[in-house]
């Protein structure tokens, strides 16, 4: 007799939400009581530019399957030019990791203003679901060879 | 070459320059090494010939703040590296005195190697006013192949035989480029992923983390390293961690991004002949093609192209949809 075991994919997702509009879109979707699965696991930082590129590696190499930035829309950055700094940055590390051969659907960048609750957890759903789809994040892990 | 010694001689000897950075004779016919020559007798084994791939720009970092000027051999790629650095305020152009040193491709002992030619005893037409053969004298009798065959991946891909930055020049260039300098990024792009994945994964499981590429850089020139020792005294820390053995080349390439002035380095000193190049040279291609062409080290004002924006940039998604 055996037991199938039916255990659902359930992938580590880090989410950078800036400070001023994305977090505070986090916490909209939270009191209005969108849902948004529970494998977001979200980091707040002072503004999307102060993701450094390092971060999404290192969050990578500490297991995550997929890594999204959220910041205020282009134009609306509190500290105002922060996320079109990011911006730039995020295009050529992603541009980067495609080119090295990692799914390009693991990263993304998402502009999520402090009122649109209903996008961030939209969001967050969409991206989970396709992260299941992708499965497990093995290349990044095995890009030296070692296993 | 010797109207080079000549003038070096003549400059440290009115006293312009304290001292003279080039390149000496190493212990084989084809390493010669970037040396500082301070008193007249040190030129006897000064040396500037095909194997003088070396960029010495960097080393000007350190010459900046010796005493006096120092007189500087540059190559028409190194003196882009030069002018990078100094638009980001490392060497200082007063304690430089700049010879703009003619050049006709640098010669990579790798590929000679590659075309059976070993156990070289001498060289013969690696001169700068050499001829188009190479004559070697081995442990195997006289061999020869075509300078071009010799030369270094970089100089097929010149970036021009103008210097950016000198006080003087000083012997005859002769124009190398002979091949499209994006072409290996666009092949390697037109792979799959999974192809992709595989060549890059077979390339970087050879590095033996020698940080010889991280030295060689102009642009790799921090005070301080992400990737030295915080622990030890050393910046030589070999895999400290698997983070920094996975990404350590994403992250390189990534901490040059718009400053490399692909001058090639990096793959020339590559003992495992990684082609390194080819990181630099995809964020230089994505620069190109989504913020405008863009030279590091071309000018002295234009900012670079990760320390400005426009409000109309491409989004991140743009990597997904080109597929």
């Amino acid at each position: 007799m055996s037991i199938e075991a039916k255990e659902e994919f359930r992938p580590k997702i880090v989410a950078f939400c800036c400070n001023w509009c994305s977090y505070a879109g986090a916490d909209l979707a939270g009191s209005s009581r969108l849902a948004y699965p529970a494998d977001v696991k979200i980091i707040r930082v002072p503004c999307s530019c102060r993701v450094n590129p390092m971060f999404i590696l290192r969050a990578f190499e500490r297991g995550a399957d997929g890594v999204i930035l959220c910041g205020c829309h282009p134009g609306d950055c509190h500290y105002t030019s922060g996320n079109y700094y990011a911006r730039r940055r995020m295009t050529l590390l992603f541009s980067m990791l495609d080119f090295i051969g990692v799914e390009n659907g693991r990263t993304r960048v998402e502009w999520v203003s402090a009122a649109e609750g209903v996008k961030f957890s939209t969001t967050m759903r969409e991206f989970v679901d396709k992260i299941r789809s992708l499965g497990k994040n093995v290349r990044l892990e095995d890009l030296r060879c070692r296993n | 070459m010797q109207e080079l010694i000549n003038r070096a001689k003549e400059l440290l000897a009115d006293g312009t320059v304290a001292r003279v950075l080039g390149w000496k004779a190493g212990d084989l016919p084809f390493n010669p090494e970037p040396a500082y020559f301070e008193k007249e007798e040190d030129f006897a084994d000064f040396v500037y010939d095909g194997f003088c791939g070396a960029n010495l720009s960097k080393y000007m970092i350190e010459a900046s703040k010796l005493e006096g000027k120092t007189l500087v051999c540059l190559k028409p790629c190194d003196t882009y590296s030069f002018r990078q650095l100094m638009k980001e305020h490392r060497v200082n152009r007063e304690k430089a005195y700049i010879i703009g040193v003619g050049c006709r491709g640098k010669l990579d002992v790798n590929k000679i190697r590659d075309l059976g030619i070993k156990g070289i005893e001498s060289v013969q037409g690696a001169e700068i006013e050499g001829s188009d053969t190479l004559t070697f004298q081995t442990l195997y009798g006289e061999k020869t192949c075509s300078y071009a065959d010799a030369m270094l991946e970089r100089c097929h891909v010149c970036k021009g035989k103008e210097h950016m930055i000198y006080d003087e020049l000083i012997g005859e260039s002769r124009e190398t480029k002979d091949a499209d300098r994006f072409a290996e990024v666009e092949k390697i792009e037109a792979m799959s992923p999974e192809e992709r994945f595989a060549y890059f994964q077979k390339e970087l499981s050879k590095c033996i983390r020698c940080n010889a590429c991280r030295n060689v850089c102009p642009a790799c020139s921090c005070r301080k390293c992400v990737f030295d020792s915080n622990k030890f005294d050393s910046a030589q820390k070999a895999n400290v961690n698997s983070f920094e053995e996975k990404m350590f080349h994403i992250i390189r390439a990534f901490h040059v991004a718009g400053r490399c002035t692909d001058c090639g380095e990096c793959s020339r000193v590559c003992p495992q002949g990684i082609p390194l190049h080819l990181f630099n040279r995809k964020f230089i291609k994505d620069i190109d093609e989504l913020y405008g062409e863009y030279q590091a080290g071309a000018d002295d004002e234009e900012r670079g192209p990760l320390t400005s924006y426009t409000v109309d940039d491409a989004e991140p998604g743009i990597v997904a949809e080109r597929g």
